[in-house]
């Protein structure tokens, strides 16, 4: 447990000291959501109607740019090497090196949220749900990911691999991250049920990826 | 002669050879007496003879699920008892999956143009085809990145088994998706009952295709082998001619 709990503190310091990257993607969403109005237009309403999908599209794509983080710079260094073959089971350290990053990368997605739903005119009730339904889904697009990102760590170059492989399966996640924070705002389904879904996704996701990445990362570094 | 006899490459190429000629005559009978049923079908009242679409689309549909399947339990294969022959089985099938999924997809939007006035419509059957043919693109796409075949298999394989527990979630969240969207607004067939006239030939056909699918997938399977076989030798080629010239050097 403690070995765990120095993974997850030793990941956070990293990101979050000079060159870490965990805080370009928050600057990565604040610009896809600025960008967003000139592609669109500044038309308030239309903004207000989109919003929710703009915020999840920004918060996904942010996501993305930083999971190539999650395990190539350990790898480069050789730590990955240690993690793999030390007591503590793969699989553990990779659901702690997860968490890790979703604490460094995915909270400040969440804390950026609120500003960015005044840049599109969302309520304050509109904002809080998108904000929920992020903090629910942006765990399940971290512990996915890391599939990709292990894969992509094992075959050297793989970086733009990791968004063809990682986006695919990211489609429930959006679908229902969007689908609770539309509930709010337009309805007719209560906020409820897709909300529910979400949060399954999310568990279920918390089973899947680790052992998923720990099972290629096995196989994978020879 | 057991299943067990047949993972060896060499026992699995003879018979292979021997099997794959058959194999083909009967997918080529069965395919001419499918197409001839598909085209003496009669028309259907409200769809016309657009209906034949279907006798190439569903098997197509059918297939594209059916090849992931496949490959998941080659993907099993390829982890659990690290067999070369899994590894084989894989990545020959991810085309020929891919391949029937684009005709689903192909054929589905030829028969939606007359149907539904669109070529393509954000119909969830329609979505979730999409986002499985995405799928086999980025597993071709993996295979392709790393030139070390065992090592591409067991990413392959990781990503293939991954995959099989998410299409029932996409396929799922898109139904959800489709009907939070939009209402009943697609016309569909008219319910599960099929006459028998449209039944058979459509039977026959999925047969026929599945039948293709094996000996595509054989056939795929002995050239991947030859393949790997002539890279091998390339490189104890290249290996003796290194040698040489140092020896020479020397």
């Amino acid at each position: 447990m403690t070995a765990l709990a120095a993974l997850i503190r030793r990941d956070i310091r990293i990101a979050l000291r000079v060159g870490g990257g965990a805080l370009i993607g928050v600057l990565f969403f604040l610009t896809v959501v600025v960008l967003m109005p000139f592609a669109i237009g500044p038309d308030l309403q239309l903004l207000k109607r989109l919003g929710p999908a703009i915020l999840w599209l920004g918060a996904l794509l942010a996501s993305l740019l930083t999971l190539d983080r999650l395990f190539t710079a350990d790898h480069d260094d050789g730590s990955l090497d240690l993690i793999v073959m030390s007591r503590t089971p793969l699989e553990l350290a990779c659901a702690a090196k997860a968490l890790a990053h979703w604490l460094a990368a995915g909270l400040p997605l969440i804390v950026a949220t609120p500003v960015l739903g005044l840049l599109l005119n969302l309520d304050a009730e509109a904002t809080a749900a998108v904000a929920l339904t992020l903090l629910a889904g942006t765990p399940a697009l971290t512990f996915t990911g890391m599939i990709g990102a292990a894969l992509a760590v094992t075959l050297h170059r793989g970086g733009l691999l990791l968004a063809v492989l990682v986006l695919p399966l990211s489609v429930p996640v959006l679908i229902f991250g969007v689908a609770a924070s539309q509930a709010v705002i337009v309805g007719p389904t209560p906020f409820g049920t897709p909300f529910s879904i979400l949060c399954a996704i999310s568990l279920v996701s918390f089973v899947v990826g680790p052992f998923a990445a720990a099972a290629s990362l096995k196989h994978g570094l020879d | 002669m057991t299943l067990i006899d047949l993972a060896n490459p060499t026992r699995f190429l003879s018979l292979t050879a021997r099997v794959l000629p058959w194999l083909a005559a009967l997918t080529a009978i069965l395919l001419a007496v499918g197409l001839y049923q598909s085209a003496m079908a009669p028309d259907d009242y409200q769809q016309g003879a657009t209906v034949k679409i279907m006798f190439i689309h569903v098997p197509n549909a059918w297939l594209s699920m059916f090849v992931w399947g496949v490959m998941s339990i080659a993907s099993l294969g390829t982890l659990v008892w690290r067999h070369p022959l899994a590894d084989v089985a894989a990545k020959a099938a991810a085309p020929i999956g891919a391949a029937f999924t684009f005709l689903a997809l192909v054929t589905g939007s030829l028969w939606g143009r007359p149907m539904w006035g669109t070529y393509w419509e954000w119909d969830a059957r329609l979505t979730s085809v999409l986002i499985l043919f995405l799928m086999y693109l980025g597993l071709i796409a993996l295979w392709r990145a790393v030139d070390d075949p065992s090592r591409a298999a067991r990413a392959a394989a990781v990503l293939t088994l991954v995959g099989a527990i998410n299409l029932p979630i996409i396929k799922f969240s898109v139904d959800w998706w489709n009907t939070l969207h939009q209402g009943a607004s697609v016309i569909r067939m008219g319910g599960p009952s099929m006459d028998r006239s449209f039944l058979i030939p459509l039977l026959v056909m999925a047969v026929a295709f599945s039948l293709l699918f094996v000996t595509l997938h054989l056939a795929a399977m002995r050239n991947e082998i030859l393949r790997r076989r002539v890279r091998s030798l390339q490189m104890m080629q290249a290996s003796r001619v290194t040698l040489a010239n140092e020896v020479g050097a020397t």
